[in-house]
């Protein structure tokens, strides 16, 4: 065998060699991807969790904001939990039925042509930036009643509603014909059918769908900003007053110049992201139960 | 979808002689309200957007949006979005940069790579990285991404790619605009990465069993079948996550540093149209500014609507040219 030859064996050994050399080259590279994606959310949560931790305690929960207070008096950040929830519950009692309607009319009645240009505003609606939505509300609102919960409960409820909407539509599409044509077929109107049989089979994705929607809009800061953002001290429970939430207060605990107002932020923050990954993970598992109780009704 | 078509007719053609049922028509125009009202509500937005810069669309016009200046001071205002438009453009193109390829890598991990243990895992731990308030991720940039950025980052990066104008001299700010860069890139490569996730898994096993088949390594596999298959949602995935990040006002608010000035080195501070009506609007001291801050809102929302109509268009062309599928 002369040397020439040798080559020529030697080269689709070499080749492949190269190939699987580039291979594992990519997929270390995708292995460091992921890597550093989960330790970007390690360090984030890791700070957050580190700084507030020291802050909670039960007066942080339980005292409300003062200003102008000396900064040994203990303050908590009581009245902006009560302004998130009353605020958000609003938003989501505003979105939900709406929400709702506009799944309805997409999946069950819509022809295809108008069902696309619905979906379409949908994604636009989703689009929209959130301080843009702050600015509409703001122009809508806000300049002719002043702030109040109301105006900041709407704001967020316009960025629930294309949420809501699409999660709805997507579990009604899940629903099997099958159960349609039963109902239609044993005579009953459609309106039964659609609210009666129809609709409770996806009570499970419907509630995912809301919250998600609830753990996404709970930490919105932006539409809230010129809405309901100057606020009286003390708790206030009544919507029709500004009300303090939790994302604006950590955007202004930021921005000063106190440590003492950083260690409150960090703590904000703390509960914020537990509030979000504790609805996250509810979702999953009504989400999990939703889609094996339409699996079973369809059979 | 043959069936439920058939469905959807009936009741619009009752049989001879029967009644329209009320309930029927309450429900149907109950829903169809509902329809409508989301398509009023977009309107609505622009509408009101408008009206708010009015003032200032009538007194600078067009041009508002390529003039670099920004002086609220009374008696001498001023305004231009050049600047702002600049920032946004360089902080968003900057993190889309960054995310991109890392998503990618993180979706083609999820998908393809990961052992069957950890898979479940890394996707949670992705989608609550997604699911972290903005509010958070600023606060997190200013008070502990900002200070190592500008002890550690800055200086080598200057040392090391200082011929490229816009890595210049480090500033003494941590609050800069590639401190803006890498929160927006934190905050986009989870959403990226987790459409692309989907797109991958639904290319058909039949094809990319075919081409391991054929004896193709994983990463040829991945880059013959997966990636072609799936081009036109990923790259509405990339237009979706620049959409978002042109529109984050709050994280970027916090850490960009507000100045409102054109300035290639990415060391120094700089603003974006969302971080400036996020900062400036409860505090406008004239009619002008506030209407000159509307006018970036209308900006903002005109830009994310033709990002969000092009995504769909590509998505639309996208499946068209495979067939049909869905």
């Amino acid at each position: 065998m002369s040397a020439a030859d040798a080559r020529v064996l030697q080269r689709p050994h070499d080749r492949l060699r190269r190939r699987r050399l580039v291979n594992r080259l990519l997929e270390l590279l995708a292995w460091l991807a992921a890597l550093l994606a989960v330790f970007f959310l390690g360090v984030v949560l890791w700070s957050v969790a580190r700084r507030g931790a020291s802050a909670l305690n039960l007066d942080f929960l339980l005292k409300s904001q003062q200003s102008f207070a000396p900064p040994n008096v203990e303050q908590g950040l009581a009245n902006a939990f009560v302004g998130t929830f009353v605020i958000v519950g609003l938003a989501a009692l505003m979105a939900l039925p709406f929400g709702i309607l506009i799944a309805i009319y997409v999946n069950e009645y819509a022809p295809r042509a108008i069902r696309s240009v619905v979906n379409l505003t949908l994604d636009v609606l989703a689009g929209v930036p959130a301080i843009v939505i702050g600015i509409f509300v703001f122009g809508l609102i806000v300049i002719a009643h002043g702030q109040s919960g109301y105006a900041g409960a709407f704001a967020l409820a316009v960025l629930m509603l294309p949420f809501v909407a699409r999660a709805t539509i997507e579990v009604l599409a899940l629903v099997p014909d099958s159960l349609r044509e039963a109902a239609l077929g044993v005579g009953a109107p459609r309106w039964r059918a659609t609210l009666g049989i129809v609709l409770p089979q996806t009570i499970g994705g419907v509630l995912t769908g809301a919250t998600l929607a609830v753990a996404r809009v709970a930490g919105e800061t932006a539409p809230l900003l010129f809405t309901s953002s100057l606020v009286a001290t003390g708790t206030q429970w009544d919507p029709s007053q500004p009300l303090q939430t939790v994302p604006v207060a950590i955007f202004e605990l930021s921005e000063s110049a106190e440590p003492a107002d950083h260690a409150r932020a960090w703590a904000a923050a703390l509960v914020l992201i537990l509030f979000v990954m504790f609805t996250s993970l509810a979702a999953r598992w009504l989400a999990a139960r939703s889609r094996r109780k339409i699996a079973r009704a369809g059979r | 979808m043959t069936s439920l078509d058939v469905s959807t007719d009936a009741p619009r053609r009752p049989f001879e002689g029967r009644r329209v049922r009320l309930g029927d028509l309450i429900l149907q125009g109950a829903a169809g309200i509902a329809a409508l009202g989301a398509l009023v509500l977009v309107g609505l937005i622009v509408w009101k957007v408008v009206q708010g810069a009015r003032l200032s669309l009538s007194t600078y016009g067009l041009p508002f949006i390529w003039h670099n200046i920004w002086n609220p001071v009374l008696g001498h205002e001023s305004f231009g979005a050049g600047s702002l438009l600049y920032g946004t453009v360089v902080t968003s193109f900057g993190a889309l940069f960054l995310a991109t390829p890392i998503a990618l890598g993180v979706a083609l991990f999820l998908s393809e790579l990961a052992p069957p243990g950890i898979r479940g895992p890394v996707t949670a731990l992705v989608e609550t990285l997604a699911a972290i308030p903005s509010v958070v991720i600023g606060l997190w940039g200013l008070l502990v991404l900002a200070p190592v950025l500008r002890d550690h980052v800055d200086p080598a990066l200057h040392t090391g790619l200082g011929f490229i104008p816009l890595f210049g001299p480090p500033g003494s700010y941590g609050s800069n605009v590639l401190t803006a860069i890498v929160v927006l890139t934190i905050m986009i490569l989870p959403i990226i990465a987790s459409i692309s996730r989907e797109l991958f898994l639904s290319v058909p096993v039949e094809l990319k069993e075919g081409a391991l088949g054929l004896g193709t390594t994983r990463w040829e596999m991945i880059r013959g079948v997966v990636l072609p298959y799936s081009r036109g949602g990923v790259a509405a995935a990339i237009i979706l996550g620049f959409g978002r990040a042109i529109g984050e006002a709050i994280a970027v608010a916090l850490v960009i540093g507000a100045v409102t000035q054109i300035n290639v080195n990415v060391f120094n501070p700089g603003y974006t149209l969302a971080g400036i009506i996020a900062n400036n609007y409860q505090g406008a001291s004239s009619g002008i500014e506030l209407s000159s801050l509307v006018y970036c809102a209308l900006i903002l929302l005109v830009f994310s609507i033709l990002v969000n109509l092009f995504a769909q268009f590509i998505v639309r062309r996208t499946n068209r040219r495979l067939g049909g599928r869905r």
